[in-house]
């Protein structure tokens, strides 16, 4: 049976963002399976010929990503035939008998498609990822292969954003810090010296250096204003009509800046973009802040930085290794540790799992793409 | 100047006592094995009182100096002074204000960030190992786009507001009046009604008589199982028994505090609340920066004071 289903084209933000009550809403016919009411509500155009389009439930997702968002995994599960790698304990086995029925894989921040896997499924049709980051499929291989490829980008931009702001208020506030000693009930022991020895410092004003312009970049550079933080960045070239300060280096910008946030895409060309030479310059009263990936830092050169007092501080909600931390950061006051949840609220969460069933919908139905990469 | 003696009453800050100790005589109450008798044997040189915000100035204080001249406070909030007695007295009153306006709104926005994505939370997650063992499986919060109510359009009110506009976040307000020069935020004549229409609701006002318990049940009530409220101005302002069991039985979504009723103390309920709620020890102004400008402040008035200039910072 056909399912021919109405589609929100691709917005602007703003727009995208008003729009986000109605994607949840019950009558939503993304998430609908029922065509009969959905026809009823109008929301279906007329019925189209069920010659050509197979029915959804029997094309095959292979999620190569582990199956940490229950919201996504059942609204996959709802229309098509899911399997999970990460449950499969004989991968390979199950990639050489699966070969010839998977046509799409899911993937996130944590796995994604590589070359190897494209090798396997030489019917994959499209990955789907749950998430804006691109740097665990391999792009240039999928070109190659005709394989579409999408994420999840806009619908993230703000809340990644709001971390990243977050992340500096609570590495200069000592805000984790302070929420402990209050907890711990030393505040209460009414020892001054302490409290003196909470080394606060002033965020407004200073000011933010941002790697990468992109989407997050600039809604971070747009937040970071409203507390009267100069704005300085680098990318690959200078961008027009940008008022902020534009550096040509990356050490010229860490030398030039209080924080430093990295926010740019995950590519081989800026894999250690932060090395020893920027967090020199960036220096004992620097702070860095990356909401990009973990592999944009040389991680063992941040730690001797920040355990040796080279480094002023960082907020970090990504690693080299996730979900391993260094454990010489566990006792440094001047860190702030998250477990990779810049997009992690429950609003965005839904939409981006949203776009990923979306995305896969619009492929198997021969429609546009919602987002598209390649 | 050095032998005007300068009263200090706890151990604010050490680079203001310095910097006190270089120009007056500084008498230091909490030295004193016997407070009273102290104050007695130095009654007759006391001309000036420098203090905090917490412990201000004592009505048994202003009563055992006599020759008190001034007051300077580290501090914009004047609740511990009795100013209506001062001015009767002729007691000169100075405070800090502007000089914090940036971090205590800073604060503001820290502790809702905290408060909706469970920064503490989720740090504790990372810190404890427990990372290693499955994702952070708490539901977070969007800040960007909700309605932020403040309760006091002052100088902190306005700087929270602004930097909540940085995050497309709606602004409206309560305060005595309206202010036509804030005419693109709405305004509130009820608290009631601000926390009805707010998403996260900002306590931003001097604590008066009649802002005592300005937060109380019903604007709890209103503000509701998915609110979040925010106290940078004095503990005071909220009703803090009704707080607690609101957070306790859900019926408001979630805290962040910089002050309480009766500080050091913070109620054991909101110890245990370790993921709807975020605390911090009353550090809204607590900076380096800032706390060295505050200082600069209360010295500079007394300094003018006692040459007979204009006050940088009256507020008496």
């Amino acid at each position: 049976m056909a399912q021919s289903m109405w589609f929100p084209k691709l917005l602007p933000v703003t727009e995208r963002s008003l729009l986000r009550p109605l994607l949840h809403h019950t009558t939503n016919p993304l998430l609908h399976s029922s065509t009969t009411s959905l026809r009823q509500s109008n929301l279906l155009p007329r019925r189209v010929s069920t010659a050509a389009v197979s029915p959804m439930e029997s094309i095959t997702v292979l999620m190569t990503c582990p199956p940490v968002h229950p919201y996504l995994v059942e609204a996959l599960e709802k229309r098509f035939t899911l399997h999970k790698l990460d449950s499969v304990p004989d991968k390979a086995q199950f990639l050489s008998s699966h070969r010839d029925s998977i046509r799409a894989v899911v993937g996130n921040a944590a796995a994604g498609a590589d070359a190897e896997l494209i090798d396997q499924l030489p019917k994959l049709e499209i990955v789907s990822s749950y998430s804006v980051g691109l740097d665990k499929i391999d792009l240039a291989k999928c070109k190659e292969k005709g394989i579409r490829v999408t994420n999840t980008p806009d619908v993230l931009t703000d809340d990644v954003a709001d971390l990243a702001l977050g992340l500096m208020l609570a590495v200069l506030r000592r805000l984790c810090e302070s929420d402990r000693y209050v907890r711990s009930g030393l505040w209460k022991k009414g020892d001054y010296k302490l409290t003196t020895k909470l080394f606060l410092l002033q965020f407004s004003g200073k000011t933010v250096g941002i790697i990468g312009l992109g989407r997050i970049g600039m809604a971070i550079a747009q937040r970071a204003e409203a507390f009267s933080c100069p704005i300085s960045y680098f990318s690959r070239s200078q961008k027009p009509g940008i008022n902020y300060k534009y550096h040509p280096s990356v050490v010229d910008l860490a030398a030039n800046c209080d924080i430093l946030v990295v926010a740019c895409a995950l590519t081989p060309e800026t894999r250690h973009i932060i090395n020893r030479e920027v967090i020199d310059a960036l220096g004992p009263k620097g702070v860095l802040i990356n909401i990009g990936r973990g592999p944009h830092v040389d991680e063992a050169e941040l730690v001797s930085a920040l355990v040796e007092g080279r480094l002023g501080g960082a907020g970090l909600d990504v690693f080299q290794d996730e979900p391993n931390v260094p454990e010489e950061l566990f006792k440094l006051e001047n860190v702030v540790l998250l477990p990779h949840v810049g997009s992690g609220t429950v609003e965005t969460r839904q939409a981006m799992a949203d776009l990923v069933v979306g995305n896969l919908e619009a492929h198997f139905l021969n429609k546009p793409l919602l987002t598209p990469v390649v | 100047m050095e032998s005007i003696a300068v009263l200090m009453t706890k151990p604010i800050y050490s680079y203001l006592q310095a910097e006190l100790e270089k120009r007056f005589k500084v008498l230091k109450l909490w030295e004193a094995q016997d407070g009273s008798r102290f104050l007695e044997d130095h009654n007759q040189i006391i001309r000036a009182v420098v203090s905090d915000g917490g412990t201000g100035l004592s009505p048994e204080l202003m009563a055992a100096l006599p020759k008190l001249e001034i007051v300077s406070s580290f501090s914009v909030g004047m609740d511990k002074i009795d100013l209506g007695k001062c001015k009767e007295k002729g007691i000169r009153v100075s405070n800090t204000p502007d000089v914090l306006t940036d971090d205590v709104a800073d604060l503001a926005i820290g502790l809702t960030l905290a408060v909706l994505r469970k920064l503490p939370a989720s740090d504790r997650y990372v810190r404890s190992g427990m990372w290693k063992k499955g994702e952070f499986k708490l539901g977070t919060k969007q800040f960007s786009g909700k309605s932020v109510g403040i309760v006091g359009l002052g100088r902190i009110g306005q700087a929270i507001a602004t930097r909540a506009e940085g995050f497309g976040c709606k602004i409206s307000y309560h305060s005595r009046t309206p202010k036509p020069e804030s005419s693109n935020y709405t305004y509130y004549p009820s608290v009631v009604d601000l926390a009805a229409h707010s998403d996260i609701l900002v306590v931003a006002c001097a604590l008066t008589n009649e802002t005592r318990h300005i937060i109380n049940r019903e604007v709890i009530d209103a503000l509701g199982p998915r609110g979040v409220l925010v106290n940078i101005a004095r503990g005071a302002t909220v009703d803090e028994p009704e707080l607690v069991s609101a957070l306790v039985e859900g019926r408001l979504g979630g805290a962040g505090l910089d002050v309480f009723e009766n500080e050091p103390n913070v109620p054991e309920q909101l110890i245990e609340l370790d993921e709807k709620v975020v605390l911090a020890p009353h550090a809204g102004s607590g900076t380096e920066e800032t706390r060295k400008g505050m200082a600069d402040l209360v010295v500079g008035n007394l300094v003018a004071h006692f040459e007979g200039k204009e006050l940088l910072t009256p507020v008496v």
